[in-house]
């Protein structure tokens, strides 16, 4: 339906090229194409199909004492891609950036762009794709088929296809699609007041099991039966993937090399940083990882297109070949996110945050299986609300959420109240004595912003309950 | 300081060919079947600029237009957006809503209706600001935070300084089936300066942010109009040498006195989103989650202490969340949430305003951008000050043997019915005999609502009254960010449980 984001790239390097000759250039196109659906009370709420398109520009200017970088982003509507009104906008966006990476002074980042490390890509002049409500056929079948009078379903589907072409000055031109969708479904029973929840990341939606994923629901419901107030305290406590992913991506959020360089993060130590320091007996290995092994849902294009710099990542680095991180290996925290100017700077390896979290090491046992080994603990569905209270120490607050259960002789007896917990990663790695066999799971807390997470459960012997949430 | 200008809408936004993607969007959706549609053009510029140290590690503009289109066909809403401005695509537009309402309706076991509104046709609205962030040359606005990061980095004890500013434009042109079209333009701007001091030797730090809040108002805000920054920015450094060399707080139950520059996030987690009507039925169960005040308890339910009355406002001027119509095309104004400490009212739009039993909404529809649907979104939800007796924070503190004065937001965490939460600050100063005598740090305080409220034993009055707020109060999926603000002044709270967190405990 669109004209191809490739044409749009080139004119935009082309104007950034007579602009400013001397100048790096980044272009980027992204088009999202989404398609969602929401219901509560068994009932259809909101829903929607959209087409969003922008362009982004990134100026990196030769200035005295070294080179500033600026970036513009505008709309990309089809217009935009054809006759000189677009030629206007987009010389616009071009002189923005420059003036925007003039006034800014030279970048601390500051990197020659990476060189094409590839041949002309057959795809870059393809279109973009595209995804529809049609996506919904099955799950409008199964869902609708699921709803029972005595129980309330709520949840979200959606899926959305992203295609970026990056083209840049040092000759990059790469062009790349992922589609990637999502199903959560929580269950309420009214009679017990019980919830669950439970969700699964697909590249194609349409292939989520929705009945499936209800019955695996509703066998957890009649475990709300049984009713057993716990109070605040310290528990052996089962996380199961989902509440692990949602620690790990925190973590790996927070691994800026930057950072613990200059002592103010909780990989600095004294005199240093924490790499190649033993976290726990456990032998995980926490790797990103654009092949996926294992994990082919997973993967990723192993190009680097950000719009922004930061501590871990930087502008100057857009089209670089990205590969495998292992944050955490065998135990010892491995690897801090450095962008190329700063790996220099810092004699550390470069190291992009990775689009994937990958934790492995454990045994093979299932969740099942781990809870029919445990004597007295707590298994968790998942955590909410999780933020971060003290960052010197990583320490998290959050709550339990839909579900957790009381785990008595290897059998779940009941359901227990809510908890609200403080806890640091890097001391559940520290801690954790079990983990159970990595699966692909869907993050409920960081869900909006990372996807793509395979973890397995883990056994903590003393996870930290601080206070009881009266909420179901 | 001078009174604000009244801007006129940028006319390149008036420029847009608004009234022929109306006409489009609207014909197509009436041909198709719809009761009611409305078509919305936004459009969003947003200017980041961040600093590490005193250079620029971002400077980066951003600008979204789309065009968006809803329908209502026998009760079953239908939602499409499109990023071409042309009356070609609006009309597809709508004629993919229609698609998208049929494709699913069969899902749906409930019909929307809508509260009536009055038209209000060819209206105009902007927001009140000085000066255009966008008529500021971007080398002044760097200058100004360079200047600045520049001095705080030459104090004592201060290593890191972290200096930003993010600035957003927002422009939305309404139109719907009825006749309502509205056109308005808001700016708002979040400055933001965080200092940072370690301790290499011994393997820590400590930082202080400073309190100015985001604020509906232009670049004036970096300049003096509405802040003092040069008074805040001075004390900064010897706050942070203070707080470092704090001892670290003893846990358990304490009074405190909470300023509006920490309580206002407290008010919007445990008040603001507990009172918003969706989420008391259960349509974000599955996401933000649900309300422990539901409709049943409406004009029973004890919030709190005699002293809690809370309304809602899309009009306070420069509130994040003011405006003069919502994106349902219904004029704002102002409504009881809770009165004298009882539940009185919700938060609605015009699909829930009739749930409700509500004649008429009280204006709180919000989509984000254009790709997102309008839903139920959180007006400025705000504390009362005391009617009666203008109380000083110091009078507040004077009534405190043994206690914390709680100053700036930090950490927020609240469970999915908005019963527990946990809160820390960027400062706490001991109270002791009615006087601050020194910092204390590691603070945490931790509690159920309707306690917290319950405990409330006083609030200042109007002169200790302050709008505090953020750009990022998140809701729905697919995820949405709202800019809100939440005004209220200080208060005094008995008995409420402190943690260390230090401890962890």
């Amino acid at each position: 339906m669109s004209a191809p984001g490739s044409a749009l790239v080139e004119r935009t390097l082309a104007i950034a090229a007579r602009q400013a000759p001397d100048a790096g250039a980044v272009a980027t196109v992204r088009e999202v194409s989404e398609a969602v659906v929401r219901w509560a009370n068994s009932t259809l709420t909101t829903n929607g199909q959209t087409v969003e398109r922008r362009l982004s520009v990134i100026m990196l200017v030769p200035l005295d004492g070294g080179t500033g970088a600026g970036v513009a982003t505008v709309p990309a509507p089809t217009a935009l891609a054809a006759g000189p009104e677009g030629d206007a906008v987009i010389g616009e966006a071009v002189a923005g950036a420059v003036q925007a990476a003039r006034r800014a002074g030279p970048a601390r980042d500051a990197a020659p762009l990476p060189a094409s490390t590839d041949g002309d890509p057959g795809d870059w002049h393809d279109g973009a794709g595209e995804t529809s409500m049609a996506v919904f056929g099955r799950l409008a079948e199964e869902l609708g088929a699921s709803f029972r009078p005595d129980e309330a379903s709520f949840g979200f589907a959606d899926h959305r296809v992203t295609t970026t072409w990056l083209g840049t000055s040092a000759g990059v031109r790469r062009r790349w699609v992922e589609p990637g969708g999502s199903v959560e479904i929580n269950l309420k029973d009214p009679a017990t007041g019980t919830s669950v929840w439970g969700g699964e990341g697909a590249t194609d939606v349409a292939d989520v099991d929705v009945t499936a994923l209800v019955g695996r629901l509703r066998d957890r419901l009649p475990w709300g039966r049984r009713w057993i107030d716990l109070p605040a305290g310290r528990y052996e406590t089962i996380l199961p993937p989902s509440a692990v992913s949602d620690l790990m991506i925190y973590m790996a959020w927070s691994m800026g090399g930057r950072p613990a360089q200059e002592g103010r993060s909780a990989f600095s130590r004294a005199g240093g940083t924490r790499v190649g320091e033993r976290l726990g007996p456990l032998p995980l290995t926490l790797a990103g990882d654009p092949a996926a092994p294992g994990f082919p849902d997973l993967a990723y294009t192993p190009v680097l297109a950000t719009t922004y710099s930061g501590d871990e990542v930087s502008v100057f680095d857009n089209g670089a070949t990205t590969g495998r991180v292992e944050w955490v290996r065998d135990g010892e925290v491995a690897t801090l996110a450095y962008p190329r100017a700063a790996a220099t700077e810092y004699d550390a390896p470069f190291a992009a945050p990775t689009d994937n979290l990958v934790l492995t090491g454990g045994e093979d046992a299932t969740l099942e299986e781990m809870v029919a080994s445990t004597e007295r603990g707590l298994l968790l569905t998942c955590l909410w609300y999780i933020r971060e209270v003290d960052p010197s120490t990583l320490l998290l607050t959050g709550l339990t959420r839909d579900g957790v259960y009381l785990v008595e002789r290897g059998e779940i007896v009941g359901e227990v109240n809510n908890f609200r917990f403080n806890e640091s990663p890097l001391d559940l790695l520290r801690r954790a004595t079990e983990a159970g066999t990595t699966e692909r799971t869907l993050p409920r807390e960081w869900k909006d912003w990372f996807t793509r997470a395979a973890m397995p459960p883990l056994r903590v012997p003393d996870y930290h309950m601080t206070s009881v949430s009266p909420g179901r | 300081m001078q009174s604000p200008v009244t801007h006129a809408v940028d006319a390149d936004f008036l420029a847009l060919p608004r009234a022929a993607l109306a006409d489009a969007a609207l014909d197509a959706a009436r041909r198709g079947g719809a009761q009611h549609a409305d078509l919305r053009v936004q459009r969003l510029r947003s200017q980041h600029l961040e600093l590490r140290d005193g250079r620029v590690v971002v400077a980066a503009d951003q600008e979204s237009v789309g065009l968006a289109v809803r329908v209502l066909r026998d009760g079953v809403w239908g939602f499409a957006a499109h990023v071409d401005l042309t009356p070609e695509t609006a009309a597809a537009t709508a004629r993919r809503a229609l698609e998208v309402s049929g494709t699913l309706a069969a899902l749906a076991t409930e019909r929307v209706t809508l509260a009536d509104e009055p038209v209000h046709a060819g209206v105009t609205w902007v927001s009140p600001y000085d000066v255009d962030p966008w008529a500021v040359d971007v080398a002044d606005k760097i200058g100004l935070l360079t200047a600045r990061s520049t001095a705080l980095l030459a104090a004592p004890g201060v290593d890191h300084v972290a200096a930003s500013c993010v600035q957003v434009k927002e422009q939305t042109f309404y139109a719907d089936t009825a006749g309502t079209t509205t056109t308005q333009q808001r700016v708002r701007v979040d400055p933001d300066v965080t200092i940072t001091t370690v301790d290499r030797a011994a393997g820590g730090f400590e930082t202080l942010r400073t309190l100015a809040p985001p604020t509906g108002r232009g670049w004036e805000y970096l300049t003096g109009t509405g802040w003092d920054w040069d008074a805040e920015l001075a004390e900064l450094p010897d706050l942070l040498a203070e707080k470092v060399a704090a001892p670290s707080v003893e846990a358990g139950p304490t009074d405190l006195v909470i300023d509006p520059t920490n309580l206002w996030l407290v008010i919007h987690e445990s008040i603001g989103h507990a009172t918003e009507y969706d989420r008391a039925i259960g349509y974000e169960a599955a996401y933000a989650g649900t309300s422990f005040a539901t409709p049943d308890k409406l004009g029973t339910l004890r919030y709190g202490s005699d002293v809690l009355t809370v309304t809602g406002d899309r009009t306070v001027p420069h509130g994040l969340a003011s405006v003069g119509w919502d994106d349902d095309g219904v004029a704002t104004g102002e409504f009881d949430l809770v009165r004298d400490g009882v539940l009185v009212g919700y938060q609605v739009d015009r699909s829930f305003a009739p749930r409700l039993g509500l004649e008429r909404s009280n204006g709180c529809a919000y989509a984000d951008s254009a790709e997102h649907v309008p839903l139920q979104r959180m007006a400025n939800v705000s504390l009362r000050a005391d009617p009666d007796t203008d109380r000083s924070t110091a009078a507040l503190i004077d009534g405190v043997e043994d206690g914390i004065y709680v100053v700036g937001d930090r950490s927020w965490s609240i469970d999915m019915q908005r019963y527990n939460f946990q809160f820390t600050g960027q400062r706490f100063h001991r109270i002791r005999g009615g006087k601050l005598v020194g910092q204390v740090r590691d603070v945490g305080y931790q509690a159920t609502t309707t306690d917290f409220w319950g405990s409330l034993e006083a609030v200042g009055g109007r002169s200790t009254w302050r709008l505090g707020g953020a750009f990022n109060c998140g809701k729905a999926q697919p995820g949405q960010v709202a800019p809100v603000s939440h005004g209220c002044p200080s208060a005094l709270l008995r008995q409420v449980t402190v943690l260390n967190t230090g401890s962890g405990s």
